[in-house]
Order: structure tokens, then sequence, then C-alpha cells
């Protein structure tokens, strides 16, 4: 059974978590045209590699940052949201 | 032992069977077509027979009608949601359905009858709304109650076990199941006599784009010059438009199907059921050819899962419990490049000479002829065909969606 390892409660079947998209920084909805704006709203870069996502753990109900690569479908490395934004600022 | 198989013996290559295969690129052609499926054969096949255009390199970097061409259910429909996607498919059909004698070869073209089940109040509701949407577009669709359905039907279990019972359907007479291969090949025939280069095993490794132009094509064959550049690379999209800076709203996810070992003809219908996520018709072999929802994340593989059969038999043994001892024999994926509103994007790009011809999803395969049509329209004339200009990529910035959730394998 394919496992992914929640960051809060250790690794659960993968049947349990929603994928909730890739994880992706917001613009400043005020400071932004319209075509910004879409392109945030609409456009992804679904290229394979390894990919920063939004998954849901259902059971517990708790959001989660995993790396996975798309092409193989391995799931590198889980993170809590809050060592998510973390790492976003300290790269800024 | 007959003499031409000697002679073949002494070959250096067989002789052409359906397409010759040219043995180099040329320098320049005046269009490339990225992808060799369904649709980027179409697209080469109308070039050259409607518009005179011929100096056409078709570039495929496996084989042709190898990839989602090659892997889907082969449901020819058109009882859409949207006024849009209905004329446009509605126009497909017409096609297909005139295909065989176009191309003097038979593609099996079955018309089957359609049933799109309900199984809910809203659902029942979204099956009213698009057979009102599809008769004020003069196409045959009505709403069924559970008597025809049963009538059409008797092995179906319209009280699925218990489970979510069937409160009628939405009945399409138009629905087909057509040889997938054979339609691949007639467009590839047709072209390949109009002049048309069809190189296999040729992958694109780059565009070249300059002042907002393309001006020609990197291959592992060798460059290309040209100005005019289509992408009809179902489920590799994002890696060609990667190749002259664009993005796209297409996010790429797996689609499964399977089909189970041949029986004798029972079903001569297609049933799908939105609600249970199966799709199911009987092959002129007499395989059950099935089909469920996306997988559920992003994923470039073609890759197989037990959770999907697991799944997908699940919800089939509801319609039709007495295929409890039938065997699945074979099961594949095909990656589909899913857009935010289930309708594809069609036509010109912010790059001049750049077209694309992409977000086919779970809706690609009974678009082959129309799309092979509009796109070579397009790239003719120098601007969309009116039947594809509201499936243009600018529809995102704008947000003038589609809408379209008379797709596959899409809940109601």
């Amino acid at each position: 059974m394919k496992l992914i390892d929640c960051p809060f409660i250790g690794p659960r079947p993968a049947a349990e978590f929603v994928y909730g998209g890739a994880w992706r920084p917001m613009p400043d909805a005020e400071q932004c045209s319209d075509a910004e704006w879409g392109c945030y709203v609409f456009h992804r870069d679904s290229v394979p590699g390894t990919k920063r996502e939004l998954w849901y753990h259902g059971p517990s109900g708790t959001w989660l940052v995993a790396e996975r690569d798309t092409l193989t479908d391995r799931f590198l490395r889980t993170m809590t949201l809050g060592q998510a934004m973390a790492e976003e600022a300290s790269h800024a | 032992m007959p003499l031409r198989l000697v002679k073949n013996a002494f070959d250096s290559r067989p002789g052409p069977r359906f397409f010759t295969q040219p043995e180099r690129l040329k320098d320049s052609y005046d269009v490339v077509i990225i992808g060799g499926g369904g649709h980027g054969l179409a697209c080469a096949y109308y070039l050259a027979k409607e518009h005179g255009i011929t100096n056409v390199a078709v570039l495929e970097q496996g084989y042709i009608g190898g990839g989602n061409t090659g892997r889907n259910t082969t449901i020819v429909r058109s009882n859409y949601l949207t006024p849009e996607g209905v004329k446009f498919y509605d126009k497909s059909v017409q096609l297909f359905q005139d295909l065989a004698n176009d191309f003097d070869l038979n593609i099996f073209y079955s018309q089957r009858g359609h049933f799109t089940l309900a199984h809910t109040d809203s659902a029942l509701r979204t099956m009213r709304w698009r057979a009102e949407v599809n008769k004020h577009y003069g196409i045959e669709s009505e709403v069924v109650d559970r008597e025809d359905i049963a009538g059409a039907c008797p092995e179906l279990d319209l009280d699925c076990g218990g489970h979510l019972p069937v409160l009628g359907a939405l009945y399409h007479a138009p629905g087909a199941v057509v040889r997938h291969d054979a339609v691949a090949w007639g467009y590839g025939r047709g072209a390949d006599q109009r002049g048309v280069e069809i190189h296999q095993k040729t992958r694109v490794t780059g565009i070249n784009v300059s002042g907002g132009r393309v001006t020609g094509v990197e291959t592992d064959r060798g460059s290309i010059k040209t100005g005019t550049v289509i992408s009809m690379v179902a489920g590799s999209t994002p890696r060609v438009t990667n190749m002259v800076g664009l993005t796209t709203p297409i996010v790429i996810h797996p689609l499964q199907a399977c089909v189970t070992e041949p029986m004798k003809p029972w079903l001569d219908t297609i049933i799908v059921s939105a609600s249970l996520h199966v799709y199911v018709s009987q092959s002129s072999r007499g395989e059950l050819v099935m089909g469920a929802s996306l997988d559920p994340a992003e994923l470039h593989s073609t890759r197989s899962t037990l959770d999907f059969t697991e799944g997908l038999m699940d919800y089939l043994l509801d319609l039709f419990p007495f295929l409890g001892q039938a065997r699945v024999m074979r099961q594949w994926a095909g990656m589909a490049d899913m857009t935010p509103d289930f309708a594809p994007i069609m036509g010109t790009t912010p790059i001049e000479g750049f077209y694309l011809d992409a977000g086919w999803g779970t809706w690609g395969f009974k678009a082959t002829p129309v799309s092979g049509m509009t796109m070579a329209s397009t790239v003719a004339n120098g601007r969309n065909h009116d039947l594809i200009e509201p499936f243009n990529l600018s529809r995102f910035e704008r947000f003038a969606l589609v809408g379209e959730r008379g797709a596959a394998s899409v809940g109601h």
C-alpha cells in the first residue's frame, strides 16, 4: 500500500489524502493586471518535475505541503504549511 | 512461396503499406505539425485536401496513433452541454459518419445509441438541460425513463443493488464507437497520398522563435525552417508550450481504461454513468471496453493502478451484477491534458505562427475530424475558424470560460 508521510501524525495510506493542486504564491490582487490575475487563477506549469503541492488529509482534516516527483509519483518530502511558508520566505 | 515474400526478404526496407516513410527531413516546410495522432494526421489531411497545402511534415516521437488516439474508449457523441461544445462535436459526428467513404477504408463505425444514466435529481436536471440545448441545435437527444432503459438494456440492474437507483437517462441515438487506429491510419494514408510527409520516431527538442514569430523547429534528426508550427500533442502540451515560453491552464492527469475477456454479444448500446464514474460498451471482438474518471493528481506517466480497477469494478457490478465472474484482460492509461472548463484550447496564440490544438482531456478522440478540419482552416486562412473561436487560449485572461460540464468523467 502506498503511504504518504503526514508531518503531523506520520505515514498514512495514500487513499486518505486528497490532492489540492500546485502550491503557488498569490500575487497582490490590488496591484496586478487582469491578465496576471487570470494567469495566477488558471495557468499552471504542468511539465514533469519535482512540484510543491497542497494535499489534504481527510480523516484528521489537515492541509500539508508535499514535494512530489510528477514523473514517478514519488513523494520526496512533506511539511506543514508553516514550514513551507518559512522556507518560501527565506528563499525570497 | 509467393514471389513477393522472397522479394521482400532481399529489400532493405519493407514496401509502403499505408504510408511511405521518407528517408530524411527536408530543410524547410510550410507547416510543421507536432504529434502524429488522430488530430495531427487529420489536420495534415485537411490541409492537403481542402487547402492544397502539401509541403507539410507531421513529426511523431513514437509511432502514429500510439498515444491517446490508441488509448481512448472510442466513443463518439455530440450531446454536450454548452452551445459552443454541441455545435463543435456535432460537426465532428457528421464528419465521422462520412469518414469511411472519404478514406475508402472500413473504420468500423458502429452507431449504438448512448445512455447517460442519472441516479440523482440533480443529474436528471442536468440531463434535461443537455437534452434541451441539444434539441435546439437539431441533435437527437432526449430524457428517457426507466422503462425505456430497461427495454434497450435488460441486463442493467436499474436499482443498482439499492445503491443510487437509476431515475432516468439522457438518450443520444447517434452515439457510436469507432475503430480508433483506423481513424489515424485513414487520415495518415490520405495525407501521405497527397504529399504530406509523416516522420515517425522524430522527437521535437525545441522551437525557434525570433521577434515573436516562429522560425523553425529543432528535432533529434536535425533542424527545420518553418513559419508555422501546430502543436497537437495531447498529454505533452506543457512541454511543447514551454519551448516557446507560453503558459497554459493545462494540467496532465492520467486517464485509465481497461477491457474484459471477450464474451458473446449482449450489450449493443453505450452505457455511461457520471455519478458512478463508469462508461462501458462492447467491442466488435466481444470485449467490454470500460473507463472511469481521471486519476486524482497530476502525473506524467501511463502506469496502471489497482485502485482504478477496484473502484471501477465496484461500480460496474452495481450496474451489471452478473459480470462478477468476468475477467479483466488489459489495463492501460493515457495522459489527459485537462483544462479548468473541460473545453479544448485551440487556434492562434500570442506567438505568431504557433498554433495550439490542446486541452483534449477526456474528449479528444471524438473531436478528431472536426479539430483537424478547423485547425487546417485556421492555419490556411490565418484566422480562427468560427467553431473554435470560443476555445482560444485568450479566454482565460478574459475570464470567458466555456463551462463544458457534459464532458466524460465530469460529475454533475
